[in-house]
């Protein structure tokens, strides 16, 4: 018994480490410029797609290092050519335009790449599992995670001990007095978006290595990467590494228990979430320090 | 009794202490200053006795009745009515129904889905009372956004007389104006004060407003109180003429 | 013409057209469910203005309501009676109920957040009416139930068949529903809900329990909403889960906007030109999603007041 539930609890991590890149993108977008990309899991998607047209040249692991920036200068472009004009507006035109991106991008991928799915080749080595007990633990997830854990501690230190990393995070707490100081803000959201971009194209490689490409791949992965960022707490970076773990780790444990219930957890810990403490688990003031 | 007294209110913003220890007690009828240097404290101040955010220690008495934990549509609807330092009006409706959307509330219409025609004409008297009081009528059906400035602060101090408050918290009412603008709005200040009645207490930089105006003045520095009197033993305080006045007034 | 007149001029001709189009729709390649449809999705972008052009408040996730009203019709008139009115009603209140309910969970906080967690609600929504298949049908959607005629005591209508009937039915409704809605915001509470808009602290400082009178407004737009949905159930016979998307939430949030945001009838242009744009591009081509998508961002960008605000700033300037 105690086999299954530590087997549910580890896929749960996996699942959650991934839903946690997709969400800490998500989020730096969201703190600084209070943009919700919904294009977002397009850009996974692109993230994807880019590595699998570039396998064939560069191998795996070229692929893997350039394809989340190549995917992260095409996010630039959009970001200075039309994200940027509907900042000081309401919301909502934000939302909107990111939702049209969206819709762009997932027939545009279908368009370029056609509809049907396509197999994205990993190393040999690790698509071997560690062990006959833990079979379910390939080289790959893990490598997956470690893959994770490198970018959030590079976040981190990115955030916490760089002077662009600073200000971001001093603009998410108040643009106008980081303005007021001299800094560029417009290239600060640039760069920011950039990262966030980055974080979303990375997802794409992974998770292609993983399920395989399809145009439709990123819609799905956007809704636990929105709930991870509400129940951590809109505005805390340190909440949506929490909350993209908790619902990976509930979805995985509800798993073994429930199978079929295990996305609908994700709704449940949100439900639970908003109605005891509507502002997140970290709420508002949190912040990577 | 007081119509509305702070007991030793203080407010911080993490380890910043905006407002230190600050008490005052406002008699009805009475019009009050609070003078001070810029970031003395003056508005946060207001804030915490408006509602907008709960004083860190201390209690808000206004008529008798603690409103420290009431919000401030509850505050307003006890009689309690605020300008800003930026105008707070709604910008594309005219001075009309920028004062009967305060007129209605004020009367419980809040709610209701529609008017009888008694309660409409009821409204409009009151809205054209208020017009009167400040010079707005011939005004009343342009755009409040395209008004000159001193006009919108007149708008602004009407829609808070729509709502018939006991008390008139009004910060800095001749901010960024010229001196005609500031003679007008000195002038309405002055008429509600004295001919109607209104309990005011009013934050202002322009010492000639303060002086011509206060019954009392009460001076802030660094969110503490620095001194308190009569607009003469303002004036003769040493400390504040240091710290403040300078060689002004 | 004085500015009344000619307000009560457009009023008069938009209603001519509206009564007139089983006559006209044809002549033009339309037909006359295509007019029902359009009406329906018109009255579900009139709803979501209400709360975001009048209100201010922006709720991407409104699709929920709609979609719980199409369920509850259909699931009235497939399991419990064959009753037309009885599924209008029940769904408007599965929908504006819940609506209300959830609606007053999240009204303390607004802007993005508000956005996120009403899209969220609407996932939840969606999830369950694709997995509850036994009672939704799930993927393949509720059916079959039909739209019953209507027993009228001396007459019998019969809206199933006959589509010119049932589109003056679907009218008629539009009608009551768009002379409430227009009623309520000429009412004093319409008038808290503008002041809001215009600017949330002065209405705050007037006295107006700003979270209270979101979260009225709210739950009117999801009865309008969820009304809207059930209506739909029964133009298309059918209900289905991806009524209850955010994608169709965006989809009724961009008519708003193509149409006009801050005019009343606004959000009906954006349905009618949103509806035959896509109609058009689907049949011409397999990628019609780019340019409904390219639709999106040129509006957002080149024309956020939308037509109406669009052609109202050429008259006047």
């Amino acid at each position: 018994m105690t086999q299954l539930i530590l087997f549910n609890v580890t896929n749960g991590l996996i699942i959650g480490a991934f839903y946690v890149l997709m969400a800490l993108g998500l989020s730096l977008i969201l703190n600084l410029s209070n943009v919700i990309n919904f294009a977002h899991g397009g850009f996974l998607v692109i993230g994807g797609y880019i590595a699998y047209t570039l396998e064939p040249y560069l191998g795996f692991w070229g692929a893997l290092v350039a394809s989340p920036f190549l995917t992260a200068i095409i996010g630039l472009a959009i970001e200075r050519v039309m994200i940027s004009r509907v900042y000081g507006r309401d919301p909502l035109y934000s939302l909107l335009l990111t939702f049209g991106l969206a819709f762009i991008f997932e027939d545009g991928t279908r368009f370029i790449w056609g509809a049907n799915g396509k197999p994205f080749a990993i190393p040999a080595f690790l698509s071997q599992p560690l062990s006959n007990e833990f079979f379910f633990i390939t080289g790959y997830r893990l490598f997956m995670v470690a893959m994770v854990a490198v970018m959030v501690s590079l976040l981190f230190l990115f955030l916490r001990y760089t002077r662009v990393g600073i200000r971001i995070r001093a603009g998410t707490l108040d643009l106008e007095t980081v303005s007021a100081l001299g800094v560029n803000v417009r290239a600060l959201r640039s760069l920011n978006f950039a990262v966030g971009i980055f974080l979303a194209g990375l997802s794409g490689v992974l998770a292609g290595g993983q399920l395989g490409l399809e145009p439709t791949m990123g819609s799905g992965l956007l809704m636990p990467s929105f709930i991870a960022i509400i129940v951590g707490g809109v505005g805390s970076l340190p909440g949506t590494l929490v909350g993209g773990l908790l619902i990976g780790v509930a979805s995985g444990i509800t798993a073994a228990v429930f199978p079929s219930a295990s996305e609908a957890i994700m709704y449940v810990l949100m439900a639970v979430v908003l109605l005891i403490r509507p502002r997140g688990l970290f709420g508002e003031e949190g912040m990577l320090t | 009794m007081s119509l509305l007294e702070v007991n030793h209110a203080s407010k911080n913003f993490g380890s910043l202490v905006a407002v230190r220890d600050v008490s005052l007690k406002v008699e009805p009828g009475e019009l009050r200053a609070i003078i001070g240097p810029n970031g003395a404290g003056k508005t946060t101040f207001f804030n915490l006795i408006s509602g907008f955010f709960p004083p860190t220690s201390g209690s808000i008495v206004f008529d008798g009745k603690d409103v420290t934990g009431l919000s401030v549509a509850r505050r307003v609807a006890l009689g309690m009515a605020r300008t800003f330092q930026i105008t707070e009006i709604f910008p594309e409706l005219t001075v009309f129904e920028n004062l009967r959307i305060g007129a209605e509330v004020a009367s419980g219409y809040r709610l209701r889905p529609w008017l009888g025609k008694s309660e409409t004409a009821a409204i409009k008297r009151r809205v054209e009372e208020t017009l009167e009081l400040t010079q707005l009528a011939d005004k009343s059906s342009r755009l409040v956004g395209e008004l000159a400035h001193g006009d919108q602060r007149a708008t602004e101090i009407a829609m808070a007389l729509t709502l018939k408050p006991r008390l008139l918290l009004l910060d800095e009412p001749t901010a960024g104006m010229g001196d005609k603008e500031t003679y007008e709005i000195t002038r309405l200040v002055r008429r509600l004060h004295r001919d109607n009645a209104f309990t005011i207490v009013l934050i202002e930089h322009d010492m000639r407003v303060v002086f011509h105006l206060a019954d009392r003045i009460m001076v802030l520095a660094e969110g503490a109180t620095l001194a308190e009197g009569t607009p003469g033993e303002i004036a003769a305080n040493e400390t504040v003429q240091a710290a403040y006045l300078g060689k002004a007034a | 013409m004085s500015e009344t007149h000619r307000k009560l001029a457009a009023l008069a001709a938009i209603w001519v057209v509206l009564v007139c189009a089983p006559l006209w729709m044809p002549l033009v390649g339309g037909y006359t469910a295509l007019g029902s449809r359009v009406l329906v999705l018109g009255l579900a972008a009139m709803s979501v203005n209400f709360l975001l052009g009048f209100t201010g408040v922006l709720s991407f996730g409104h699709a929920a309501w709609f979609g719980l009203g199409a369920y509850g019709c259909g699931l009235i008139l497939k399991f419990i009676a064959l009753s037309t009115p009885l599924g209008l009603l029940a769904g408007t209140l599965l929908g504006g109920v819940l609506g209300g309910m959830l609606g007053a969970l999240i009204v303390r906080r607004r802007g993005v957040y508000f956005a996120m967690v009403t899209i969220a609600f609407g996932q939840v929504f969606y999830y369950i009416a694709f997995q509850w298949s036994s009672l939704t049908g799930g993927d393949d959607g509720l059916r079959p139930f039909y739209r019953q005629p209507l027993h009228l005591g001396f007459t019998t209508v019969d809206i199933l068949q006959n589509s010119t009937a049932f589109y003056y039915f679907v009218l008629i409704c539009f009608a009551a529903a768009v002379a409430l809605m227009g009623f309520l915001l000429r009412s004093p509470f319409g008038r808290t809900m503008l002041a809001i808009r215009e600017n949330e602290r002065r209405a705050r400082f007037l006295g107006i329990p700003v979270e209270m009178h979101i979260w009225i407004a709210f739950t009117l737009s999801c009865f309008f909403m969820a009304f809207a949905g059930s209506l739909y159930a029964l133009v298309n016979n059918f209900a289905d889960p991806r009524g209850l998307h955010y994608s169709q939430s965006g989809d009724f949030v961009m008519m708003a906007v193509m149409g006009g945001m801050r005019s009343f009838w606004g959000p009906l242009l954006g349905a009618v030109v949103f509806v035959v744009l896509q109609d058009y591009v689907s049949s011409i081509t397999v990628n019609w999603q780019i340019f409904i998508g390219l639709t999106f961002v040129v509006v957002v960008l080149f024309f956020p007041r939308g037509l109406l605000g669009f052609l109202q700033a050429r008259r006047r300037g």
